[in-house]
């Protein structure tokens, strides 16, 4: 099949068509529910300047995006290492442990994710937040001197409580996917270099570090970034247990200022944008990594 | 050749291997001596490589006894990585690692296993694949190497562990033609050194050459072991006799 690489009249038709409609839907907004579009406040929610301290801040939506990234990046790394720790435990020899691993996998995939979110928050969250006195100690950061370098990562710690929850909670949720990852990754590597890594006296643990698990990482690669996209958007749900995310303040923004479309388009863009670019990133880096041997 | 073996390394007795119902291995009894080599062969099918893969436990038996270097083989021993240390294995289809280049595949085993320094494992590698005339492949990868030069790959990987007793499941199946020899040219000279070698092949030529004894299986019994002059010219069962003329018509 070859593919058209130019636009036809038939496609300009189909075209015209959906911008039709996108017109119809402003003007209905705008004509039955009387709303008035004020995209030229979206930007200082944005970015704000503060008057008296003569100074640019981030103000909530950015304040949104960056705890998004922040939590995006954090959970993917947790979740990257309870991933392989499932992924093993998946292909175990021993039969509880992959009972554990599966009963695990099986109980995230057959619970709302909405439920799952709230269940780790109250379960296993909140009292470790507690037990370790996290709060406790990040506010004493906040007032200590250095408290520049790690607002600089982990944004504003007297919210570092939250960060925590939201990472955690997160990674929990999408560490049994990537377990799966692993495990698909795992088992593409053939029985033949398993024995011929038993065969030099590798233990199970040695074979794994170094024959199975470094070529496993080849078939790993690419739907492990797809999942990292996938972590982003799911990211959104932390916001049920108040971690102050994008979505979370898009709907903070939304309920005070009622500016329901703009505030919810210009979350969808930055979610759009990030994932687009980091998918396509990753499209890039996979061609150049196919390539090489 | 004959040559006497000495004190036996491999000591199997009644060996009896089930895979669900189907009987694989049938009260199999064998002495392999120091310094001795065996060769294997037998139709398709017919256990050779499940008896050996038992030999360094890849797989194990249901009952008898097997004893390799002094190791009592069973599925619960705690020795299995010392045994699997002592008895290096040539695989049909080489099994290099992919991700390593051939130094790494021969300097792999050696330094993680074994805690030889590095520097002291590579050099032992270059002897090694010099010993097996590839002394100038060390830094490709497999992909790039012959199915010939992979063997041998194989072979001084298993030379790098100091192994006792080396297995071979036939090596030279997987490989073109043109490629048998160079791969058992190297395995001629490998016996001339006294290396203890088990090897299930259907080269003719090579159990001739360098076999002290070769054993007959068929449908998981051992049917004959005999020296190789002995059973290649006159095989004492009706099996093996058909197994030779299917095998030399070629
Ligand atoms: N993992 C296994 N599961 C079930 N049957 C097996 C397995 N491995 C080998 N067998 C069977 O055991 C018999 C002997 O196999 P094998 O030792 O590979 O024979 P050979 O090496 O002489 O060709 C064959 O019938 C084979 O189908
Ligand atoms: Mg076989």
């Amino acid at each position: 099949m070859t593919r058209i690489k130019r636009l036809h009249w038939g496609d300009w038709l189909i075209l015209a068509g959906i911008a039709g409609v996108c017109v119809f839907l402003v003007l209905r907004v705008q004509g039955t529910l009387e709303y008035k579009w004020r995209w030229g406040d979206i930007p200082r929610y944005i970015l704000a300047y503060d008057a008296s301290t003569h100074a640019w801040f981030a103000n909530m939506l950015l304040q949104g995006l960056l705890m998004t990234l922040r939590i995006s990046i954090f959970a993917s790394v947790l979740a990257l290492i309870l991933g392989i720790v499932l992924g093993l435990g998946r292909t175990a020899r021993s039969l509880a442990v992959r009972l554990l691993a599966r009963t695990y996998l099986e109980l995230l995939r057959n619970v709302p994710p909405v439920v799952i979110i709230f269940i780790f928050y109250f379960f296993l969250s909140a009292p470790l937040i507690d037990a370790l006195r996290i709060d406790f100690w990040a506010r004493a950061i906040a007032r200590s001197d250095h408290a520049a370098v790690w607002t600089f990562f982990f944004g504003d710690m007297r919210r570092f409580s939250q960060l925590v929850s939201g990472t955690i909670v997160l990674a929990l949720f999408e560490s049994a996917f990537v377990g799966e990852i692993v495990r698909a990754g795992i088992e593409s590597v053939g029985r033949g270099q398993r024995e011929a890594a038993n065969s030099i006296g590798m233990t199970h643990f040695q074979s794994m570090r170094f024959i199975i698990l470094p070529q496993a990482m080849r078939k790993i690669m690419p739907p492990m970034a797809n999942q990292f996209i996938m972590l982003i958007k799911d990211s959104s749900i932390v916001s049920l247990i108040s971690v102050q995310e994008l979505t979370f303040k898009t709907l903070e923004l939304v309920s005070s200022t009622r500016m329901i479309f703009e505030g919810w388009l210009t979350a969808a863009a930055f979610y759009f944008v990030i994932s687009f670019s980091f998918s396509r990133y990753f499209a890039r880096k996979e061609r150049k990594f196919r390539l090489s041997p | 050749m004959t040559h006497s073996p000495g004190k036996p390394v491999i000591r199997a007795r009644s060996l009896n291997k089930y895979y669900g119902d189907f009987h694989a291995l049938k009260d199999v009894s064998l002495d392999v001596g120091e310094g001795e080599r065996l060769v294997i062969c037998g139709p398709s099918g017919s256990g050779k490589s499940t008896l050996i893969r038992c030999f360094n436990a890849l797989e194990f038996h249901q009952s008898g006894t097997l004893s390799v270097g002094g190791i009592e083989v069973h599925e619960d021993s705690r020795e299995i990585i010392r045994l699997r240390q002592e008895v290096g294995m040539v695989f049909q289809q080489f099994n290099l690692f992919p991700h390593l280049t051939v130094l790494e595949n021969l300097t792999i085993g050696p330094t993680k296993v074994l805690k030889v320094p590095q520097a002291e494992a590579e050099a032992a590698a270059r002897l090694y694949l010099g010993r097996v005339h590839i002394p100038d492949q060390a830094d490709k990868y497999p992909h790039q190497l012959s199915g010939g030069q992979q063997q041998r790959v194989a072979i001084a990987r298993s030379l790098c562990m100091k192994s006792r007793v080396i297995l071979f499941d036939e090596p030279t199946s997987a490989l073109d033609p043109e490629m048998i020899n160079e791969v058992l040219d190297v395995m001629v000279e490998l016996a001339d050194t006294g290396m203890t070698m088990v090897v299930v092949t259907h080269e003719m030529g090579f159990a001739r050459k360098v076999a002290d004894r070769v054993v007959f299986m068929a449908e998981g019994e051992i049917l004959e072991i005999d020296t190789p002059e002995s059973f290649f010219r006159n095989p004492k069962t009706a099996r093996g006799r058909d197994f030779l003329d299917k095998i030399l018509q070629h």
